[in-house]
């Protein structure tokens, strides 16, 4: 049985009997001290890990911007540029707490601990292994504030921004500035916190190994669902709500090319976004002193790269050329996909996981077009809402026991880990959870989402406001003037 | 005097430029421009989406010259421009009714 077995909670420390009064610091005098340099050093590895998931909204800005028109660049930019404080505030102030107010991690005596022994707070709403939301540490203040908690909030947080950038992509050109400051908000404080509170928190559907008898619970190593289809749903919700672009369909329904004005912008976006994901995954491990960070990381790489290999492949063979922006989106599908899985599969699974993401981003953008007549200028749809729920699935399929076994504090009537075996092994109660988890992101979170900006346009029209979206003559003069009052490119003639 | 005005492939702009000048012509004004002739176009595709491309990239070569030489200089254009393939481009010659040259003030085929 792996230490990490009890990854997870109060509740789960309470169930094996280990919570006991410990130092809420990473220097117990007591301790043995090579545990407290580890747990130290496991710290500094999720500040690190922080530091570059932090970095991946200078990739989404570059991505986003580059696959947009000329006219609309200093808003598509500024839009990922501000979403950083926005969700951020969100998330500090309300979504922490609602999220994470129950969560602890180890013991001082758990080398793979990084010091976050006690939690902040409790269960707001439910209780026992059917929690729906959290509460304790607000603005990060109050008691039991420490060191590790801090710390764990600025990984978190960094993950909430990846979830409230994506909608920026799929609803770009067209997405009135105010409209959108108010979705930052609500995605820190309200939106990225319920499906987190669920699973990382430690709530209901980390624990429906126990309560339904699936797996170890919802398993999501690093995020394919709880970060990217969560945001990939928000995505798709924004795009319906706000409808195409104007233009890009022309009167009996076939899509229009909108070619975006800088493509290696966009390319050099994606190699930073690919960059930021070694701290997203591989730091996931929470741990330095857990060397499978380094599994993680190859696993990482290798889905990246056959992503987009497949993806120039496929594309390639679609349409006759190895259309650039189909690879990186293949390269970012392989990425999404692998996040939720990266710890728990053999590096072959990871290719083929891939080289699966490769093609069914690049079917899933053309069916978001043709077939739904949705408008993705960046393909954020494809890229992290249907390879999300895919990765979600792929820990079902290839995770092979190695690793990951007593995820959730699952143990069975013995007190023994449960193993976590995907399909390949036999066992399809991990890929039931999983199915579950998607299910419920399709659902729920979607309509979560979709009820949000649905609900914001109705009120913004009955106010006279006009609704989320911007004006058609600012659209079609470019947002970059009438709405920020300048331009990405004065001096450039336009078309 | 006449203007040629010459619209010819980007990459060929070197080339006319080197013979232009070992023909003796001493000035040239070059703008990028943007067209489509007989061809009209091609297509591509972006994420999928056929679009046109109407309006190929050109590069529009002017030189005013004498007219004792309208016709070396159009030849000489025409033969380093030229690669023998579709969008090759056109030159055309109008005439000039007055030139100065700024900084003296000279006129006719002295300011050439």
């Amino acid at each position: 049985m792996r230490k990490r077995a009890l990854r997870i909670l109060g509740v789960t420390a309470a169930l094996t009997g280990l919570m006991s009064v410990v130092p809420s610091v990473v220097h117990a005098q007591d301790a043995d001290p090579v545990v407290v340099l580890g747990q130290q050093i496991n710290l500094l590895w999720i500040i690190i890990g922080a530091a570059l998931v932090i970095f991946m909204q200078a990739g989404f800005a570059l991505v986003e911007t580059g696959f947009c028109r000329a006219k609309h660049a200093t808003h598509v930019v500024t839009t990922n540029f501000a979403i950083f404080g926005l969700g951020f505030i969100g998330f500090f102030l309300v979504g922490f707490p609602l999220a994470f107010g129950g969560f602890s991690y180890g013991t001082a005596a758990d080398s793979w601990s990084f010091g976050l022994y006690e939690a902040v707070g409790g269960p707001l709403i439910g209780s026992g292994n059917k929690v729906f939301l959290w509460e304790g540490g607000w603005a990060l203040s109050g008691d039991g504030i420490t060191a590790p908690l801090i710390g764990f909030f600025l990984y978190m947080v960094a993950f909430m921004d990846t979830v409230a950038t994506i909608p920026t992509g799929s609803m770009a050109e067209r997405w009135k500035w105010g409209s959108f400051t108010i979705w930052g908000l609500f995605c820190g404080a309200i939106y990225y916190p319920l499906f987190a509170a669920w699973t990382w928190g430690g709530g209901w559907l980390a624990k429906v190994w126990d309560t339904m008898d699936l797996g170890v619970g919802y398993v999501d190593f690093a995020g394919s669902g709880v970060v990217h289809a969560v945001g990939g749903v928000a995505a798709l919700a924004g795009a319906m709500v706000l409808g195409p672009r104007i233009g890009k369909f022309d009167k009996d329904g076939n899509p229009r090319a909108m070619p975006g004005h800088h493509i290696p912008m966009a390319m050099l976006g994606t190699f930073i976004l690919l960059f930021g994901w070694f701290g997203f995954n591989a730091a996931s491990t929470f741990a330095a002193t857990d060397v499978q960070f380094a599994v993680v990381a190859t696993n990482t790489a290798i889905a990246a790269a056959f992503g987009a290999i497949t993806a120039m492949l496929w594309i390639t063979k679609r349409t006759g050329k190895p259309d650039p922006g189909m690879m990186a989106n293949g390269m970012l599908a392989g990425l999404v996909a692998i996040t939720a899985p990266c710890a728990f599969i053999a590096p072959w699974a990871a290719a083929v996981i891939g080289v699966i993401a490769g093609v069914l981003v690049i079917e899933s953008v053309f069916f978001v077009e043709r077939k739904l007549k949705l408008d993705d200028p960046v393909g954020a749809i494809s890229v992290h809402g249907v390879n999300g729920i895919f990765g979600v699935l792929a820990v079902g399929i290839f995770a092979n026991g190695s690793y990951g076994n007593g995820w959730n504090g699952a143990v069975d009537a013995n007190g023994e880990a449960i193993p976590l075996k995907g399909i390949i092994k036999g066992e399809w109660g991990q890929f039931g959870a999983q199915l579950l988890g998607a299910a419920v992101i399709c659902t729920v979170i979607f309509g979560v989402a979709y009820g949000f900006f649905k609900g914001q346009d109705i009120i913004s029209k009955k106010l006279g406001k006009g609704g989320i979206r911007s004006a058609e003559e600012d659209e079609i003069v470019g947002l970059d003037l009438p709405e920020m009052g300048v331009q990405a490119y004065p001096e450039f003639v336009k078309n | 005097m006449k203007l040629i005005t010459a619209i010819i492939k980007p990459f060929k702009l070197d080339d006319v430029k080197d013979a232009l000048k070992a023909s003796g012509v001493t000035g040239m004004t070059v703008t990028e421009v943007r067209g489509f002739g007989r061809q009209g176009g091609h297509t591509e595709t972006y994420r999928g989406a056929e679009y046109k491309i109407d309006f190929v990239p050109k590069v529009s070569v002017e030189v005013v010259v004498d007219d004792a030489v309208v016709d070396v200089v159009v030849e000489t254009i025409a033969k380093s421009a030229s690669t023998g393939k579709i969008g090759d481009g056109k030159i055309w010659i109008t005439e000039v009714e007055r030139l100065v040259r700024i900084r003296t003030g000279e006129e006719g085929a002295d300011a050439v």
